[in-house]
């Protein structure tokens, strides 16, 4: 965790608005890679939110990241803070810049596609791809045109209520042996686009989506932690990682998202049913973990090791 | 600190010596009487003064001559130093890693000048002053991981991540306990581990391997590995072994105090910023058993961990032939006094 | 995301060979060789529909190569074992993303031809394999290199630097091979007898 401070707020479009942080002092910043998210953490009142977002500067600028928000109005409330609250002066807690969309540079080609806000790993991703040379294509579909962003040069807008919806098959077929696939935008969007790939017969391992989850709200539910003899009530717009951590409980995290694997929890009794959100377990390990960043539990006691 | 760097070699005559200094700054590997594989690992983050783990890469009395010792291996055989296509920008990853961390951890004996892309590096011990651009690289003398790591000890293997797995794809290994970069290289974790037996049992692999993948910029790690080595000698690969192997058999009750040495190996875990892999340095340390009982607690405890070793390890680790012949020579050295915890001398 | 278990690819390096299935694909690529042939046949059988799509790509297949003919592929293409690589990268010039590879029959050639084709940039998850045919394998020496083919014994003397080498359970797809390593390395002179590879 670094302090940076916030020195340009600017629209990208209504919804989406673009920050920059620097150092305090100008001190340079530490190099990532395209595809990096930091961990913005906001003190809102008495809560303390923590929103991954994406680089999307570029990733060679040591002068600054920067970041895009889209506003959700039916969120937790954390892109809603940085719309409303965040103001350029103040120093925000950033964390370091953790990868988990990396390119795969063993790709003989890149074929970025984006929906809507999902634009954001790729515009660092194609600094990147400029810099080592590598060809590559940027597609973006959007709903409306009030979605659409300033895109980098040669990058292809598909704007679906004007009629030029994105043709997968096109897009797909076609493209030389060695080209890898990247999505990256809603649950939907990416599951539209991955079946279509692997139904033209694009291996798994050419393909690569990214989804941050937002933790869902829901019920409150009782968690007892054998190993710190605590029992604790997660409220409904808290996830269990942010109960755990109010109560004084540390679990390690890179992505307070379901992908990153690093806050995975033993269940040791459970007493009803755990709703998994997360992308990280496989269904044989449901049984008995839970990724407490994203996923709840329905029932009477959910009984963990922490 | 002021180093002077010895005058010795890793084969022919092997000259090889370890100062009283350096013994007693030996990364001694057991922190109790009994080994069990395990993937202990910690935060590399410094360590006591003087001790090898107080820099980020440690540079000792044996800088120059293993510099030496890497430069012959290399001559007679180039591929112990590869790099596939995509993983050019991975070193220059670690160019910048090593370089900027010596010049800050060794002021005296490495400088870096930058002024953007264009980068002035002077290595003292090594006589070298060059001026080159950044991600360039045709300004360099050879590619920027061989550069670099013709002037860092220790064996360099660059891992790529992807896949939810990480892949041998670039190295210099010149220093290896038996086995081949060159066949090697491009496999995955679990492909360049299967000859590790009972590996697949083991889940602490998959452990390791979900560690390593979430290693960050800011959290290096490391852990410490041995095995025995006849003779100091540095190039102990599957490549070479008709020239080595003989060695292995040349231990009498009279020269094993002197010829067996336990090798340790630290390696070290770092995250590639540019490219996202992973750097994974294995620095090799070799100490003569007659060196190493000069600390009483390392004579016991050796002692006792050899004698326990189960056989299928001793011949993983290429030393049961020679295992009772280590234990008798220790047995002599190991009064039954218990030992205190942890690595250090007491 | 998750880390994949080691069942597939296996805590062994070596690949592991199952029945050839057919997938999705804009269009497949079938390599064998004449005891992999048969297995062509039995994919083209479960799955006529996919012939149409079909390149097949045969490697001294002899007698099976007619066999394969009537299954209709949309091409068929000969080639000596020898000249397998300059064939198949004369296939693989055309190929796009949407293809998909099955291999079979001896361990030689499938270890060269998805050598080839990982080298074409193709990912290792659009190709399976399926072992037909002798055991035999492909050896790389560690000392001298020389790749060594149809190996059936164990030691076996390297043609490149006359060693005798062990074979190590230890496989390069890079390198289609498994590694040979020097058995007497340590007490020149002590060779065991060599024993027929089973598997």
């Amino acid at each position: 965790m670094q302090s940076l401070k916030l020195t340009r707020k600017e629209p990208l479009s209504p919804r989406i608005t673009r920050f920059r942080f620097e150092h305090p002092e100008g001190a340079p910043l530490p190099i990532f890679a395209g595809g990096a998210h930091v961990m913005v953490q906001m003190q809102d009142g008495a809560v303390l939110r923590r929103n991954a977002y994406s680089l999307i500067s570029d990733p060679a600028d040591r002068s600054g990241y920067e970041i895009a928000v889209q506003r959700e109005d039916q969120g937790r409330g954390g892109s809603r803070w940085m719309h409303e609250q965040a103001q350029p002066g103040m120093v925000m807690t950033i964390g370091a810049p953790v990868n988990l969309f990396a390119l795969n540079l063993t790709a003989k080609r890149h074929l970025l596609i984006a929906g809507g806000v999902g634009i954001t790993p790729f515009l660092a991703q194609v600094r990147d791809l400029g810099r080592i040379g590598a060809p590559y294509e940027l597609h973006h579909a959007i709903r409306s045109a009030a979605e659409a962003v300033p895109l980098p040069d040669g990058a292809r807008l598909h704007v679906s209520d004007q009629g030029s919806r994105m043709d997968l098959d096109a897009i797909l077929s076609g493209q030389p042996l060695g080209t890898h696939l990247y999505v990256c935008g809603s649950d939907r969007m990416i599951r539209a686009v991955l079946d279509a790939a692997r139904g033209l017969g694009w291996p798994a391992d050419a393909l690569h989506s990214e989804e941050f989850l937002a933790p869902a709200p829901g019920e409150p539910f009782a968690v007892h932690c054998a190993r710190s003899h605590k029992t604790l009530t997660v409220g409904a717009h808290q996830s269990l990682l942010e109960a755990l951590e109010a109560a004084g409980i540390d679990a390690p995290w890179l992505c307070r998202g379901g992908a990153c694997g690093q806050c995975e929890t033993d269940v040791i009794a459970c007493d009803g049913t755990i709703d998994h959100h997360d992308h990280w377990l496989d269904p044989d390990e449901q049984a008995h973990k839970i990724m407490p960043c994203v996923s709840r539990f329905r029932g009477q006691l959910l009984t963990i090791d922490r | 600190m002021t180093l002077t760097f010895n005058k010795e070699s890793f084969r022919g005559d092997y000259s090889y010596h370890n100062s009283p200094a350096a013994i007693r700054r030996f990364p001694f590997p057991f922190d109790r009487d009994e080994y069990m594989y395990s993937v202990n690992m910690e935060p590399h983050k410094g360590g006591r003064d003087g001790s090898v783990f107080q820099r980020r890469f440690d540079v000792d009395e044996h800088y120059v001559a293993e510099m030496e010792d890497r430069a012959i291996t290399l001559a007679r055989d180039p591929m112990r130093c590869q790099s596939l296509p995509h993983m050019r920008l991975a070193g220059w990853d670690l160019l910048e890693l090593i370089m900027v961390s010596k010049s800050e951890d060794y002021p005296d004996l490495f400088q870096l000048t930058r002024d953007g892309d264009r980068w002035r590096w002077v290595n003292k011990p090594l006589g070298i002053d060059d001026t080159f651009t950044f991600l360039d690289d045709a300004t360099l003398p050879h590619g920027p991981m061989e550069y670099i790591t013709r002037q860092t000890q220790g064996d360099f293997a660059v891992l790529d991540q992807r896949e939810g797995n990480l892949w041998m794809d670039a190295g210099m290994i010149t220093s290896q306990a038996d086995w081949s970069l060159d066949f090697d290289i491009g496999m995955n974790f679990f492909e360049w581990h299967a000859p590790v037996p009972r590996a697949a049992e083991m889940g602490i692999f998959q452990r390791a391997l979900k560690f390593l993948m979430n290693v960050q910029v800011d959290t290096p790690a490391r852990r410490l590995n041995w095995t025995m080595t006849v003779n100091p000698r540095l190039d102990t690969s599957p490549e070479t072994y008709p020239e080595w192997g003989p060695e292995k058999r040349s231990l009498t009750p009279d020269n094993i105090g002197e010829k067996q040495y336990l090798r340790v190996e630290l390696q070290t875990f770092w995250r590639l910023p540019r490219s996202n892999g992973l750097a994974f340095p294995i620095r090799c340390y070799l100490c003569s058993l007659q060196d190493i009982v000069t600390v009483p607690k390392w004579g016991r405890r050796l002692h006792r961990v050899i004698r326990d070793l189960p056989d299928d390890l001793a011949t993983y680790k290429g030393f049961l032939v020679n295992k009772p012949l280590i234990v008798d020579y220790l047995a002599r050295f190991d009064d039954g006094a218990p030992t205190s915890p942890g690595i250090w001398p007491d | 995301m998750s880390t994949p278990p080691p069942t597939s690819t296996g805590f062994a390096s070596r690949p592991l060979h199952a029945p050839l299935l057919a997938r999705p694909c804009t269009a497949a690529l079938m390599i064998a060789d004449e005891a992999g042939a048969s297995a062509l046949l039995a994919l083209a059988e479960a799955t006529p529909e996919l012939m149409p799509r079909t390149t097949v790509l045969l490697a001294d297949a002899g007698v099976m190569n007619a066999a394969l003919r009537a299954r209709a592929p949309a091409r068929l293409v000969e080639t000596p074992l020898a000249g397998l690589e300059p064939a198949l990268d004369a296939l693989l010039a055309e190929a796009r993303m949407g293809l998909q590879v099955h291999v079979a029959g001896s361990e030689g050639l499938i270890g060269r031809a998805v050598a080839r084709l990982l080298a074409a940039g193709l990912p290792l998850g659009a190709i399976q394999s399926e072992h037909r045919g002798s055991p035999a394998r492909r050896m790389q020496c560690v000392h001298c290199k020389t790749i060594a083919e149809d190996i059936t014994t164990d030691p076996y003397t390297c043609p490149g630097c006359g060693r005798a080498l062990y074979v190590r359970e230890h496989f390069s797809r890079r390198l289609g091979a498994f590694q040979g390593v020097c058995i007497d390395a340590e007490t020149p002179g002590e060779v065991p007898e060599p024993v027929e590879i089973q598997s």
